[in-house]
């Protein structure tokens, strides 16, 4: 365990900066906290969390794959792949850090996602420890402590100064790096923090929030029922859930004419939207109540049965801070779940 | 850097037939000669022109041949649409094989075949037929029931006829939807055909086609007293990646590119009705 002075905090940034790209909550205009990389005068936003989750850094809203050079009949095709630099993103929360484990288990597996793999191999995550969780807040429902976060290494706001500890190698070589800003901290310290916080989890209107009527191998049980339509009556379809959620992973491939060669790219997607599933001859999700439905059952059924029961729900409260009529997941869970 | 399935090949369109007035083949290669890259019987690859955009089509061509690969795309969209206007030399690309295959290697090594076709569905089964022409001795009896709307739609009509009606085991019944002149076969739909053949119950089952035939072929098949374990069929839903990840292809917790696209009947059971 070590311990960083908030006084010496800015020169913490600016040596870590100095070496690799630092990324961290900042407040923008409208006072919500966005990643920003850091430069001298930038200041950590104190917001309990941010607008959108920490899965850009790993698979980011868009970005190339590759391009296409087209002449007369032939098409040369161009590998733009670029090994990742080095990259620190420091204060995630423990609900974006447990996403990322949940996006691992789509584009690490076979067929290896190499975009995805040579980003989450440059990027050191530093975790921060919630002092003061809020009421959309659900993470502990999976399991996650809010208190106890992982990451390459987990930092704890104590009176004055964050507690340091480093998880992997990746977290020591960071902390090493910047060694002589440290000291020697102290588990005591840690531990009352992590009291408060689990105190406050307890509390929160959402601690007792439970499971049961969802999960793996409950598809038949739960695909065909009339609870889906009242659910989904008023979902306008937007796509904000998606957007904000730190584990929604599908994407779109497009391409686009460069005037220079065709650019091909991928952007996220929304199982939300009416064209997810479009063809030439059909739609296998024509309604709004289907498209619904696929998304809640994907992150409460299917990802489950795929994942050893693991839910694909990380509890971060944004779609519930977010959707524009007020629906979510914990509505879902608790329709489906509470009547037997 | 890491080799990346979504970075496709480049291979050149070395052959193109006229299938259908709506039906084209397009022969493959690698700018070099030969195959870009070997598959399996019903194993799929995902097709692109850049700037228009990518889609996934079945391999039409058997594993056997060595020389080059075949894709059979019906003229239905953006796409395919482009795809019809090629001329030969005209290169796309190419990235795969995906998805699962018929189990040509095991299950169905030894088994009397009854393979079931509508319209452009013969073109994922055209795979295994000529995989097992090539390997006769391994499979039992072929029957191949096909249909489609008239004699014109009838896609490989000279295959059929000069190659698989002569292969020694192979029975082949067409029919097409309505009666038309010059034609003195079968008339009628494919599930009461496959109906009024009244297969032997030994047989293992290997069908595709549109939703509509596959529905009532398959009642058809267990009124007859087949079971749903011995009859495979292989499935479609719109895809991006290939490989299950971009999200869209599911059936409930399967990703048709990655589970499938070759399901059994009883696998299918356990899915939700969303295709």
């Amino acid at each position: 365990m070590k311990k960083l002075c908030l006084t010496k905090l800015n020169d913490f940034f600016a040596a870590v900066a100095a070496k690799q790209a630092l990324y961290l909550p900042v407040n923008n205009k409208v006072g919500k906290a966005e990643f920003k990389k850091w430069e001298s005068g930038v200041e950590m936003s104190k917001a309990l969390n941010t607008l959108r989750s920490a899965k850009d850094f790993f698979f980011p809203q868009t970005e190339n794959l590759m391009e296409f050079k087209m002449e007369g009949k032939s098409i040369e095709v161009i590998d733009t792949r670029e090994e990742c630099e080095d990259f620190v993103v420091f204060g995630v929360r423990a609900c974006d850090a447990a996403s990322f484990a949940i996006l691992d288990s789509v584009y690490l597996v076979d067929p290896v996602d190499s975009y995805y793999k040579s980003r989450r191999e440059h990027g050191t995550v530093v975790t921060m420890a919630c002092g003061k969780p809020a009421e959309t807040c659900f993470c502990g429902t999976f399991g996650i402590d809010a208190a106890d976060p992982a990451g390459d290494v987990t930092a704890w706001e104590v009176e004055g100064a964050y507690m340091l500890r480093a998880n992997t190698e990746k977290g020591e070589a960071l902390l090493a790096s910047v060694a002589d800003l440290l000291e020697e901290g102290c588990e005591k310290a840690v531990e009352e923090a992590q009291a408060k916080t689990r105190a406050i989890m307890a509390k929160l209107p959402l601690a007792g929030l439970k499971l049961d009527g969802v999960g793996a191998g409950k598809t038949k049980e739960l695909f065909d029922r009339p609870e889906w339509k009242t659910l989904s009556e008023s979902c306008l379809g937007c796509g904000t859930c998606t957007f904000v959620c730190p584990t929604c992973q599908c994407y779109d491939v497009r391409d686009f004419d460069s005037g220079n060669g065709i650019k091909r790219f991928r952007c996220w997607d929304s199982c939300m939207y009416s064209d997810f599933t479009l063809m030439a001859h059909g739609n296998s999700r024509n309604s709004q109540v289907e498209r619904f439905r696929q998304r809640f059952m994907h992150k409460l059924v299917y990802y489950p049965d795929r994942n050893n029961g693991t839910f694909g729900c990380v509890g971060c409260g944004r779609c519930l801070a977010r959707c524009p009529i007020s629906m979510n997941i914990v509505k879902v869970a608790k329709t489906l779940g509470g009547k037997k | 850097m890491n080799t990346e399935t979504l970075i496709p090949y480049a291979g050149i369109v070395t052959e193109i037939t006229q299938q259908t007035p709506d039906v084209k083949t397009f022969r493959v290669e690698a700018p070099g000669g030969g195959k870009l890259f070997e598959h399996k019987p019903g194993q799929c690859a995902m097709l692109s022109v850049p700037g228009i955009s990518e889609a996934m089509i079945s391999i039409t061509s058997s594993p056997t041949n060595t020389e080059y690969m075949e894709f059979s795309v019906k003229k239905c969209g953006c796409l395919t649409e482009w795809l019809h206007s090629m001329e030969v030399g005209q290169m796309i690309t190419v990235r795969g094989p995906y998805g699962r295959h018929f189990p040509v290697y095991d299950e169905l090594l030894g088994k009397d075949l009854l393979i079931i076709a509508g319209g452009i569905g013969l073109a994922p089964v055209r795979s295994v037929i000529n995989y097992v022409r090539d390997n006769r001795d391994k499979f039992g009896t072929v029957d191949i029931v096909y249909g489609s709307r008239s004699k014109d739609d009838l896609v490989y009509y000279k295959e059929i006829v000069e190659e698989w009606m002569t292969t020694p085991g192979f029975n082949v019944h067409l029919t097409i939807d309505n009666p038309q002149e010059g034609w003195g076969g079968h008339v009628g739909f494919v599930p009461n055909f496959v109906k009024e053949l009244n297969p032997d119950l030994k047989k293992t089952v290997l069908m595709c086609g549109p939703p509509i035939m596959i529905k009532f072929t398959l009642g058809g098949l267990m009124e007859l007293g087949f079971r749903k374990e011995q009859v495979y069929t292989t499935m479609e839903l719109r895809m991006k990646c290939g490989i299950g990840k971009c999200g869209r292809c599911n059936i409930g917790n399967k990703y048709v590119c990655k589970d499938g696209p070759v399901f059994r009947f009883d696998e299918l059971d356990e899915l939700p009705n969303e295709y």
